[in-house]
């Protein structure tokens, strides 16, 4: 039989859809779901999903932030705004307390990064989270493309990349024992135009940065990175003023902007859709250590 | 507000509108299927030149006498170090008509388990061989497992064009040789289009090296290929996934039941009946978030509310009073074995996920284990191992509310998980229930 047209759904309500799905399995299924929300923009679309997901109730999971310390304040007071618009309980699980304590401690180049990952354990492990939602997508980098929509974890957090459990149809196994946990991803198959064109369609607010704005940076490594608190120039390292904007949000020390002048979510589609270098490689100083330094960081535990 | 964000004014609907097809690329490394997956994704401004200089950085550190674009996909340390692609990777790229979403499977290890994981979802499979050896066991191999998984829409690309002199002669060979052996499978749509991934031709752009081919270019025909009427609009089935009640002084006795419409058409009105109980009762609203809807159809995400009150939870199902899926506890399946440690064995038991219900089942028989290669059904098998694939009768702890997975790819496929370990160790799907 042939359908007709008015039954066929577009890329954005199919990803949608599925996305929806996969935080009501989650919710239906776990225990201690929690949303791990840094007030980016996957984040920011993660929570529209679940908002989404369980309308007219509301979202039936706290949302937690692993703070480095390290913030850009709009991006922080985004947080707190769309935290307390949805009645949200927040966990904030804090690197520099973590630092305070003696529990993790500070690397030679000072981004935080990579400490993080105990923080976010030590978290999950104090508030007996079995699920946690997160943004990342599966077009950002090589071995998050090879990851799950339901990811195991061991009791030590970590991720076993030739130990995954084969994922089919949409019957997600999110089996485990007490102490291990499931990292979902609802956002596995949308792209960062996607995410755009979903952030336009829903009209959502983000935190100014993600759009064109002056800003006094210096260039490293290709990249332009705010000078603040957290980002001290090098010795020879020119101070000037740029148009730019952010692709990521990430801690402050290591996320650099981009040159631009898309100060609206169009201009932004329309630069996201024409630029050839990922969002990652064009803002992430983390990345750039080795081939695998997203996969190392996983192993971990990391997002 | 004190908060500095920035609400711009979108248009409407910012999304172009362009729908989803997503597709399973089967074949190894010989075959040229990465450097099809690279052309394909470069053509369409989807291959970013960081990716680019990373695989040629270490494409050039190895040793490689060209840029080995299955670098792009084997981003795990464990592949590059060894040379093999352990497991499923997806990629996507889009043009102006359809996003795409690849779900790229290795030839070697592992093979069965991956393909059938891959071609689990995908609407269109693609398979690769070389023009100069033609189909060899591997492409029969492929063509069954898409067979079994009921791929709508098969793909035969043969390959390496420009080193049989871009032969029609060859092309039908193989092409013929295919269809053949497609129809014993009873595969669905099939497409063979000539193609050299190496050098461009026929995926994009018709190809002028082959002027004798009169078919779209593999890009052309991806676009295009008509996936609308795979849907079931007939059956419905509305899994429920869960039931939203709200704790709220605002929204008082709201009862709504939230799913993915699996096949069929729910619209206010129609009545319904809800298994395993048989109750009857009819649709009083199809709701989003973001408002009622007049009809929910797949793979819509929506709560459907009902006239009366009856008790419904999640793992029950939604569906019309005189078209329904069985209601059983003995299922007979072909199950495609996915563990390493141990094998399927008569008397074993299992935990089921079948919707959004499980179970725990019991194996109660293996009338035999099929050899993929030769179609060859030993029936004095006693067990299944790691990518092997036979016909098994299971008991099950609660019925399940079934299809034969050749009608309905959502009501009958299930997944088999040890209790032990909690690894998913097996995939089913339905053939008959009794």
């Amino acid at each position: 039989m042939t359908a007709p047209a008015a039954y066929q759904v577009s890329h954005l309500d199919a990803l949608e859809a599925e996305s929806v799905f996969v935080m009501r399995e989650v919710v239906a299924e776990m225990e201690r779901p929690v949303l791990l929300f840094s007030g980016g923009k996957d984040s920011i679309v993660m929570l529209r999903l679940a908002q989404k997901a369980f309308a007219p109730a509301n979202i039936p999971f706290p949302v937690m932030h692993v703070d480095t310390g390290h913030n850009f304040p709009e991006v922080l007071e985004y947080r707190d705004q769309r935290v307390a618009e949805l009645g949200l309980q927040l966990v904030v699980a804090s690197v520099q307390e973590a630092l305070n304590r003696g529990m993790v401690r500070e690397s030679g180049d000072g981004m935080r990064n990579r400490i993080q990952t105990p923080v976010l354990l030590d978290a999950v492990e104090k508030h007996r989270f079995d699920a946690l939602f997160g943004g990342a997508r599966r077009d950002e980098e090589k071995a998050r493309a090879k990851e799950r929509v339901f990811s195991f974890r061991d009791e030590f957090g970590q991720w076993d990349p030739k130990n995954q459990r084969p994922e089919l149809w949409s019957l997600y196994n999110g089996r485990h024992h007490p102490g291990e946990s499931i990292r979902v991803f609802p956002l596995s198959n949308w792209t960062e135009l996607d995410v755009w064109h979903y952030i336009a369609r829903e009209r959502l607010a983000l935190p100014s940065i993600y759009y064109a704005h002056e800003r006094e940076v210096i260039e490293r490594d290709g990249m332009f990175y705010a000078v603040n608190e957290f980002f001290r120039p090098r010795a020879g390292e020119e101070r000037f003023k740029a148009q730019v904007r952010y692709r990521t949000v990430g801690d402050a020390s290591c996320t650099a902007a981009v040159r631009s002048d898309a100060d609206t979510v169009e201009k932004v589609i329309e630069e996201v859709a024409a630029t050839r270098i990922t969002e990652r490689g064009a803002t992430r100083g983390d990345d750039r250590v080795s081939e695998a330094a997203m996969e190392d960081r996983k192993r971990e535990g990391y997002f | 507000m004190s908060v500095e964000t920035v609400t711009p004014a979108g248009p409407e609907t910012a999304a172009r509108p362009m729908d989803l097809l997503r597709f399973a690329t089967a074949g190894s490394v010989d075959d040229g299927k990465s450097t099809l997956i690279g052309r394909l994704l470069y053509d369409t401004k989807s291959l970013f030149t960081d990716q680019l200089a990373a695989v040629e950085a270490v494409s050039a550190a190895r040793g490689d006498e060209y840029t080995n674009l299955a670098l792009l996909t084997d981003g795990l340390r464990a592949e590059r170090e060894q040379g093999i692609t352990i497991d499923v990777a997806y990629r996507y790229f889009a043009t102006p008509r359809r996003k795409f979403i690849i779900a790229d499977t290795p030839g070697h290890t592992q093979y069965t388990r991956n393909m059938v994981t891959g071609a689990s979802t995908a609407d269109l499979a693609l398979i690769l061989v070389d023009a100069r050896k033609g189909l060899v066991e591997q492409s029969r191999r492929h063509a069954f497992l898409c067979s079994l998984l009921r791929v709508p829409h098969l793909v035969l690309c043969v390959n390496k064009m420009d080193l049989v002199d871009w032969s029609q002669e060859v092309f039908e060979r193989i092409a013929d040789e295919f269809t053949a052996f497609a129809a014993k499978l009873d595969a669905p749509d099939l497409t063979v289009v000539p193609i050299s991934a190496l050098q461009g031709d026929n995926i994009v752009s018709r190809s002028e090296n082959m002027t004798w081919y009169e078919g779209p270019s593999l890009l052309h025909h991806l676009e295009r290929v008509h996936i609308a009427s795979d849907r079931n609009l007939v059956d419905v089935r509305f899994p429920v996934q869960y039931v939203i009640r709200p704790q709220s002084t605002t929204v008082t006795d709201y009862r709504g039941y939230a799913g993915q419409v699996a096949s069929g058409v729910l619209k206010p009105g129609d009545e319904v009946m809800v298994l395993p109980s048989g109750f009857t009762s009819r649709i009083a609203s199809v709701e989003t978030a973001d408002g009622p809807v007049a009809e929910a159809f797949p793979p819509m995400s929506v709560t459907v509310r009902l006239e009366d009150e009856i008790d419904i939870s999640r793992g029950d199902l939604i569906c019309r009073p005189n078209n329904a899926p069985v209601v059983a506890q003995d299922i007979e399946a072909m199950v495609c074995w996915m563990d390493e440690t141990r094998p399927l064995q008569v008397g074993g038991r299992y935990a089921i996920k079948h919707t959004t219900r499980s179970a725990r089942a019991i194996v109660r028989g293996l009338h035999y284990r099929l050899d993929i290669n030769s179609l060859h059904r030993d029936e004095s098998a006693g067990e299944l191992r790691l990518n092997e694939i036979g016909r098994v009768r299971l008991r099950t702890t609660v019925p399940l509310l079934a299809d034969e997975y050749r009608r309905n790819r959502t009501t009958g496929g299930f997944v088999i998980i040890d209790e032990a370990t909690n690894r998913t160790v097996g995939a089913g799907m339905i053939v008959d229930t009794a």
